[in-house]
């Protein structure tokens, strides 16, 4: 039984890590110039990174960070938050608001920190609205949520009065970019700190526990003394705060916003990462760690796609079709066939040989 | 196939993943005739009449009809119905966003269209005729779960069916509906049909029916006419020993010695699961219980004192201290552990591990920022593994891949672990072994002796009166009465169960 | 129809209470006629012209019928968000199948059914038969017609094909219900083509869902899909049919919206979706299932759009103030279908 659980555990790692080598096969066989990194320098002349794994590295910690949040809200819930992309817009309209303001100069009016704060607080409250339509109002997360996706980019827009402010500092470009001096583009190190930030939060509190309990059997866990409700909802607040940090790094990639395409489909990319990640869709028992590698196995296949000159207007077909592979071949009564026949081919080859 | 038989069933075989639900089953039921399908939770009955009814596919065995040549092939509810066999389940199967009178149509007869008015008329028809009280047209879900049970049963009896299966239908209805069922039941004999009982009520069984079919563990222990075999045999061949292992624990335990400080005390105390306000205490080191028949109310009670649900009214007091209870935290931190009744539903977290499901209560209340270490959870876990006997590969195996006993051992464990003042038992016995009740009843009055207040819940009368110092009667949601010392007799228990008005 | 039948089968009916489908369709239609009465008495300006009620049907007949499908598939309790792809998908084959390969108007039109069969059939084989969650094979579904639509044409464009044009500018004139203009001269009010079509179809699904077998399985999956099983429903292909209707009704939906517009492109019926699904919740239907009527739907579009209409007729005409409405205008009805819900238990 031991052996079982450690099978288990792995599986579920090694599910995106499958597909991980899988892509890198498929690339090194049709171009091994994939994997080339060479460092140049960029407009500011600074050393940087360049290469189709660093565009990997980049802009899949968009997604791992999200995908963090997410995991949580699908362990808890049951269900996805479909509106991050929204949110991620709402968030970057804010943080301009904050640094530039309507009909600013481009000149910083705020300290960057305090505009990515305002966006943290922003975030959360919307997270906070959703969490409260799901574990309050007990509406299935991905309805609940479809509010926020139709009315998010409008209230994007709404909040610079739709103007498109432009920031005109560079050190806002590094949280997108890259540090000068420091050649890894910065959102792989935010990443990492939302990394590290996630799994001391499950080291040091119970919140795996309580999420799990929560996600598998919210009676039973109320019973216990968990509050089932707060949970549901503090995990999209948590949600709001990953969203805070991407938007974040969308704004300060462009050094402004448009806000019907800033993180389109990412909360497409934020799901495909957790059920890659081997997460039940339906909640319960989660993997932060499974989760965050799918969400760079995602990007990889993204970059790949983009290499062989898919338009991104495409790409989501192509998506569509690896998501539909992916719950098909999950989907228990899909498993419960695929065991039955191989057991009657066992059978048969039992009954030829004896 | 036998002459005048309705129904065979033949070596009805039936696994699921780690359990041999049926093994070998044989079943004949005649031509009006109203047969008992006994045995204790878990004996196979359920598995046997879901076979029967299309809900499972059965692994080996045959199914002979009358009128068919061949073995019926049933495998859908469809099926079943078509060749007519209808079902009351226990649990209400129908639709509560229908009308009473679709849910009486639905699913049936061939034709793409229906004559709704017709239908409506028909079916107030039927209703009137087994004096129902409800409308044709009124939406399921405004009735209440007696009525509905009666829709159900209304469903079955207007299809022309040969076999009735009526399995538990009885556990929600009052007396006089009961009475009604039976009626209607003898009707149906009279016309031939051939009916499958399924009760836990022995009064009833030894009331309508003509034979008894009991199974235990899957295996069929015999067929009986009902005038052959008592009640005692009965129980003997239903529980596979005789009484002698249970006489053990009986006795000395019925007088409660404590001292007289209450632990635990409530005045008024009122739920929105709609019972009637009740008063209640409990003292150290007393086991007492809440009995009465299903849906009077004694899961209800005990869920109010652990605040299960939502309380309404009402005040407590713990070791004579008014306290204020609102939520299940607020009653785990005064020292109120609660085993739920429904095991599956409220009671196990099905995929986390057996460690992480012993200690969940403990680990809620020390705090969500100091989380067990993994070597404290490990310890934990370990030592009530050992000191429940529960039979698990490991303590990281999920607990829901455990046996129903083991599963009910592993939240006693998890309760135990948060060294309560006053446990609270609700049904701990249900769906479970025999040995692990009995292991469940000792353990209970040790941990009385050791002063642990325990309230204890069972649908099982003598288990009650074997643990219990002290019952608390309920009838129709409202306590009605209190039992102890030398009235703690079968008979003065359901004498007072059923009230001054049934004598 | 019910008030007959209650007023026919005696005093004792008069007790009966409403059922749950009946209650939210009469508030949305309540709140339907308050919202319109309101704009017609205090803002006047066109809402007192027949022919504004008249538009909004005629630019929400594909919405009208896309979110028939969708309540169908909510009464059993499953959801489709990938209608407003496949309608941009149909726009956009027909169009390229009109312009580019020369072919017929008929022909174009089979396109449109093939297309939203086969969403519907595959959609509905994975959710039924497969058991896997409807939001995310919809949601699939949904990204993969958006990317279909890039592949088969990326630029938008307008079909020049004549008679597509012509069946296009088709116009069915009412007569007294037209208005004089401020030159004096009278012009009738009129609908276009898909206009009737959506009539039709709200019609013959109100009756199916009501009157037949199929219709009377779809609620009670939707109740209950256990006890439907054990009431002898064939449950996985309700299911499936219901998913298969729906697509069905997306590729139908999808050549009206195409009738409409005259043109394909990628970004058409961006968040149709989501508005067929606010239709639905406004118009009453239950997101958890079993509780819906097609009437109600048809309501829940004229709602939608009325909103919409008074929004921007008092000054919030900005392009962002659409998404925040509809957005608002769900919430509140999803809260109240709640609350609703949470009374009754």
């Amino acid at each position: 039984m031991t052996l079982k659980k450690h099978i288990s555990v792995s599986k579920q790692i090694f599910i995106p890590i499958a597909a991980l080598v899988l892509l890198a096969v498929f690339n090194l066989l049709v171009d091994p110039a994939f994997f080339k990194i060479s460092l140049g320098h960029n407009s500011a002349g600074d050393p940087v990174l360049t290469g189709y794994l660093m565009t990997i590295l980049d802009y899949g910690s968009e997604v791992a960070i999200l995908a963090i949040g997410m995991t949580l809200v699908t362990a808890a819930s049951g269900g996805q938050d479909i509106s991050v992309g929204a949110a991620v817009a709402i968030a970057g309209s804010v943080i301009l608001r904050i640094l530039v303001g309507i009909g600013g100069d481009g000149s910083l009016r705020a300290p960057i920190f305090v505009g990515f704060l305002a966006a943290c607080v922003v975030s959360m409250l919307f997270g906070a609205f959703n969490g409260m339509l799901v574990a309050v109002f007990k509406i299935q997360p991905m309805v609940a949520t479809l509010i926020l996706y139709t009315a998010g980019r409008s209230i994007a827009a709404w909040i610079n009065n739709n103007e498109l402010p432009i920031v005109t500092d560079k050190s806002f470009t590094y949280f997108g970019g890259f540090i000068p001096g420091i050649p890894i583009p910065t959102p792989f190190f935010l990443a990492v700190v939302c990394i590290v930030a996630a799994l001391l939060a499950l080291k040091f509190t119970n919140l795996g526990l309580y999420t799990q309990a929560v996600g598998i059997n919210a009676s039973s866990s109320r019973l216990n003394g968990i509050n089932p409700v707060f949970i549901k909802w503090l995990s999209f607040v948590l949600l709001g705060l990953c969203v805070a940090v991407v938007g974040l790094i969308k704004t300060s990639r462009l050094s402004s916003i448009n806000y019907s395409v800033i993180a389109k489909d990412i909360e497409m990319d934020a799901i495909l990462a957790v059920a890659l990640g081997g997460n039940a869709l339906s909640g319960g028992k989660f993997n932060i760690m499974a989760s965050i590698m799918g969400a760079y196995v995602i990007q990889f296949l993204t970059t790949t796609l983009y290499k062989f000159n898919v338009s991104s207007d495409a790409l989501p077909a192509y998506k569509a079709v690896v998501v539909i592979l992916l719950v098909v071949i999950s989907s228990p009564t899909v498993k419960d066939k695929l065991i039955g026949l191989q057991k009657r081919m066992k059978q048969q080859k039992g009954g030829g040989q004896s | 196939m036998k002459e005048n038989s309705v129904l065979e069933m033949r070596h009805i075989y039936k696994c699921f993943p780690g359990v041999r639900a049926l093994q070998g089953v044989d079943f004949t039921l005649g031509k009006g005739e109203i047969h008992a399908l006994m045995g204790e939770n878990g004996a196979g009955k359920s598995t046997l009449i879901k076979v029967l009814t299309g809900v499972y596919e059965k692994d080996e065995g045959e199914i002979y009809l009358d009128g068919l040549d061949k073995p019926a092939v049933i495998r859908s509810p469809q099926d079943a119905q078509r060749l007519g066999i209808s079902t009351v389940y226990q649990e209400i199967t129908l639709c509560p966003n229908l009308t009473v009178a679709e849910n009486m149509y639905i699913g049936r007869g061939t034709g793409r269209l229906t004559n709704w008015k017709q239908m409506n008329t028909d079916a107030d028809r039927i209703l009137t005729n087994l004096g129902i009280p409800a409308k044709a047209q009124q939406q399921l879900s405004d009735c209440s779960i007696a009525i509905q049970q009666m829709v159900a049963i209304a469903r079955a009896v207007d299809m022309d069916c040969k076999v009735l299966i009526l399995d538990e239908p009885t556990s929600s209805l009052d007396e006089s509906e009961v009475e009604k069922l039976f009626g209607l039941m003898r009707d149906l004999r009279a016309r031939g049909v051939g009916i499958i009982f399924v009760t836990h009520f022995l009064d009833q069984v030894y009331e309508v029916c003509d034979k008894i079919t009991v199974l235990r563990d899957g295996q069929l222990v015999g067929e009986y006419v009902i005038e052959e075999l008592p009640r005692v045999k009965l129980v003997a061949k239903m529980l596979g020993k005789e009484l002698d292992d249970m006489e053990e624990i009986k006795d000395e335990t019925n007088v409660y010695h404590g001292d007289d400080a209450y632990v635990f005390e409530a005045k008024g105390l009122q739920s929105e699961a709609g019972i009637k306000p009740f008063d209640f205490y409990i003292k150290k080191g007393e086991v007492n219980g809440f009995t009465g028949l299903l849906g009077s109310g004694r899961s209800e009670c005990v869920r109010a004192i652990f605040c299960a649900d939502k309380v309404t009214g009402g005040t407590v007091q713990m070791n004579g201290k008014p306290v204020k209870l609102t939520k299940p935290l607020d009653a785990m931190k005064n020292g109120i552990a609660y085993l739920p009744e429904d095991r599956k539903l409220d009671g196990i977290v099905g995929d986390l591990s057996v460690r992480e499901n012993i200690i969940l209560a403990a680990q809620v209340l020390k705090g969500f920022f100091k989380p067990f270490s993994r070597a404290e959870a490990n310890a934990f876990a370990d030592e009530y593994i050992k000191l429940l006997e529960i039979k698990t590969a490991s303590a990281d195996t999920p607990i829901k891949s455990l046996s129903g006993g083991n599963q009910q051992k592993v939240i006693l464990g998890r309760w135990l672990l948060t060294h309560p003042e006053y446990l609270i038992l609700d049904e701990p016995t249900r769906g479970i072994d025999i040995g692990t009740k009995i292991e469940i009843q000792k353990l209970v009055l040790k941990l009385a002796s050791e002063g642990m207040s325990v309230t204890f819940i069972s649908s099982e009368t003598d288990e009650m009166l074997r643990t219990c110092s002290r019952l608390v009667v309920m009838r129709d949601r409202r306590v009605v009465g209190e039992l102890s010392g030398f009235d703690l007799t079968q008979g003065k228990v359901m004498e007072t169960i059923a009230g001054g008005d049934a004598s | 129809m019910t008030k007959a039948q209650t007023a026919k089968s005696g005093p004792a009916s008069a007790k009966t209470k409403m059922t749950d489908t009946n209650l939210l369709l009469l508030i949305t239609v309540i709140v339907f006629i308050i919202m319109y009465a309101g704009a017609m008495l205090f803002l006047k300006k066109g809402f007192l012209k027949p022919q504004t009620f008249l538009n909004i049907l005629n630019a929400n007949s594909a919405l009208i019928i896309t979110s028939c499908g969708m309540s169908i598939v909510m009464i059993t309790g499953g959801i489709d968000i990938s209608v407003g792809g496949v309608v941009a998908l149909v726009s956009m084959s027909c169009a390229v199948y009109l312009d580019y390969q020369g072919g017929s108007v008929f022909g174009s039109l089979l396109i449109a059914l093939g297309i939203g069969l086969a969403f519907g059939a595959v959609q509905g084989f994975l959710v039924a038969y497969l058991d896997i969650q409807p939001f995310i094979v919809s949601l699939a579904g949904m990204f993969f017609a958006r990317g279909m639509t890039t592949i088969v044409h990326t630029a938008p464009f307008n079909v020049a094909n004549e008679a597509f044009v012509a069946l296009k500018g088709a116009r069915i004139l009412i007569p007294g219900l037209g208005t004089v203009t401020k030159a004096g001269k009278y012009v009738d009010a009129y609908v276009v083509l898909g206009v009737p079509v959506a009539l039709l179809i709200v019609v013959l699904l109100f009756l199916v869902l009501r009157f037949t077998k199929l219709g009377r399985s779809f609620y009670a999956v939707g109740g209950n899909r256990q006890s439907a099983l054990m009431l002898g429903i064939n449950v996985k292909r309700t299911r499936f049919l219901a998913h298969l209707l729906c697509g069905l009704l997306a590729g139908i939906g999808g050549y009206v919206y195409f009738l409409y517009v005259g043109s394909g492109s990628a970004s058409h019926a961006g968040g149709m979706e989501m508005n067929a699904i606010a239709s639905s919740i406004i118009g009453g239907t239950l997101l958890s299932g079993g509780v819906g009527n097609i009437f109600g739907t048809f309501v829940g579009v004229l709602s939608l759009n009325t909103i919409q209409n008074i929004v921007s007729s008092i000054g919030l005409d900005d392009a962002w103030w659409t998404g925040i409405t509809v957005a608002g205008m769900l919430c509140v009805f999803l809260i109240i279908q709640s609350v609703l819900l949470a009374r009754k238990r």
